[in-house]
């Protein structure tokens, strides 16, 4: 059983990394990749909120959503499927916790929260959050698995976004043709990541 | 006010685009550009779910609480989402499979916050509906150019047509494998950046 569950953290951290492999929560993977220090801020933050709502939306689909679902409930609405809701339901998940951790941090963890500042509610419209919510559902997950799943795709963007700012720091020394400066060299260095990370294709635990 | 109309359309195409200047919208466009069919699928999606989610947040727009308007941004948005992805899922099953979950990330898709936020809270309905449509197409612009690089070098064909025939079939084409992979997508978007930058130097930014 702990086989299975740290095979399947490997898997998401380095194998399917959510930044590098499927190219989710992209839009603040680029712009807040500037600086390390900003970057770790975040990553710890999508590490935190994916860690908690990913097994969240795990028990929503399975108690509520899911076909037969609502079973325990009362036998006659067993057959509702009410998976068509599951967007809307998520990301309301999603926000409703963001805004939670937001205040449960500002009230016992000040200087996290201070550190965090501005990201933590950005990080409600992280497409690596609802992608991992997604993929939760698609591929079927029990909540053991789904925790274990949310964690460790966090770790695994939280990863990949460091290392991009610690290379973007060290891009000012060099000389770089005007027109590729910024974005343009930051999608080709990504992609190069994205080269690296792939020999991790096919390790299995 | 026609220039301005004209602007709200056409500047999203080159001048502001929402991938290469913006930075909005990256996720999808880098995912699902393997194949011609499903790029353009996406993004008459998206185009539909912009326009639409900028109309209704404009006509809302005076009456949305500030303190919570991204939860009813949000929201307009998942709803438009859940229809595209019902519609998508009764005529078209094939695609949708392929779309997966991508066709759900567009609610979080930046470009629709983005325009949103930026736009159609502080624009009448008419103006935001052709940014709307401005946007989307700059969206779609991109991901064609980037899924028909990607098809045509990676497998010899566009829209699933075979155009170059392949060396396993017997013609004289060997597809270059690596543009089906990631990375690939990353680098010819880098490339497509630095093309219009060079075309445009205003764009360029110091870092």
């Amino acid at each position: 059983m702990l086989e299975h569950y740290l095979s399947l953290a490997v898997k998401s951290i380095f194998v399917e990394n959510m930044a590098l492999a499927f190219f989710l929560g992209m839009c603040s993977f680029l712009a807040v990749s500037r600086k390390v220090e900003t970057a770790i801020g975040l990553g710890s933050a999508v590490i935190f909120v994916l860690g908690i709502t990913v097994p969240m939306n795990n028990l929503i689909y399975t108690y509520l959503l899911k076909e037969g679902a609502l079973a325990w409930v009362s036998p006659d609405l067993a057959r509702y499927d009410l998976s068509f809701l599951g967007f809307l339901t998520y990301i309301g998940t999603i926000a409703a916790m963001v805004q939670i951790v937001e205040m449960v941090m500002d009230r016992y963890m000040p200087k996290l929260y201070s550190a965090l500042g501005v990201f933590l509610p950005l990080i409600a419209v992280n497409c690596a959050i609802l992608g991992a919510s997604l993929w939760m559902v698609e591929r079927d997950y029990t909540l053991g698995e789904s925790t274990v799943f949310g964690i460790a795709s966090g770790i695994g963007w939280a990863l990949a976004i460091v290392a991009l700012a610690a290379i973007r720091e060290r891009l000012r020394y060099h000389d770089i043709p005007a027109a590729l400066r910024g974005l343009g060299i930051t999608f080709i260095i990504t992609g190069l990541m994205a080269i690296g990370f792939m020999a991790f294709g096919g390790i299995q635990l | 006010m026609e220039s301005k109309n004209r602007e709200a359309l056409v500047d999203p195409l080159f001048n502001e685009n929402p991938i290469t200047l913006q930075v909005l919208g990256i996720c999808s466009a880098l995912a699902v550009t393997t194949r011609m069919d499903t790029s353009l699928v996406m993004s008459i999606a998206v185009i539909c779910v912009l326009t639409l989610s900028n109309v209704a947040i404009s006509l809302l727009r005076n009456s949305i609480p500030t303190n919570i308007r991204i939860i009813v941004q949000l929201t307009i948005i998942a709803s438009l989402v859940i229809v595209t992805d019902q519609i998508l899922k009764a005529y078209l099953w094939d695609i949708s499979k392929q779309l997966s979950v991508f066709v759900g990330l567009i609610i979080t898709n930046c470009i629709i916050m983005g325009r949103a936020e930026a736009f159609a809270m502080a624009n009448p309905p008419g103006l935001s509906l052709l940014d709307g449509i401005g946007n989307g197409l700059g969206y779609a612009l991109i991901l064609m150019i980037t899924a028909f690089l990607r098809e045509f070098f990676g497998s010899g064909s566009l829209f699933g047509k075979q155009v170059m025939p392949l060396v396993s079939d017997g013609g004289w084409y060997n597809p270059n494998g690596m543009m089906l992979y990631s990375p690939a997508a990353f680098f010819i978007i880098g490339f497509l950046i630095w093309g219009l930058r060079v075309w445009k130097p205003d764009q360029m930014e110091e870092d």
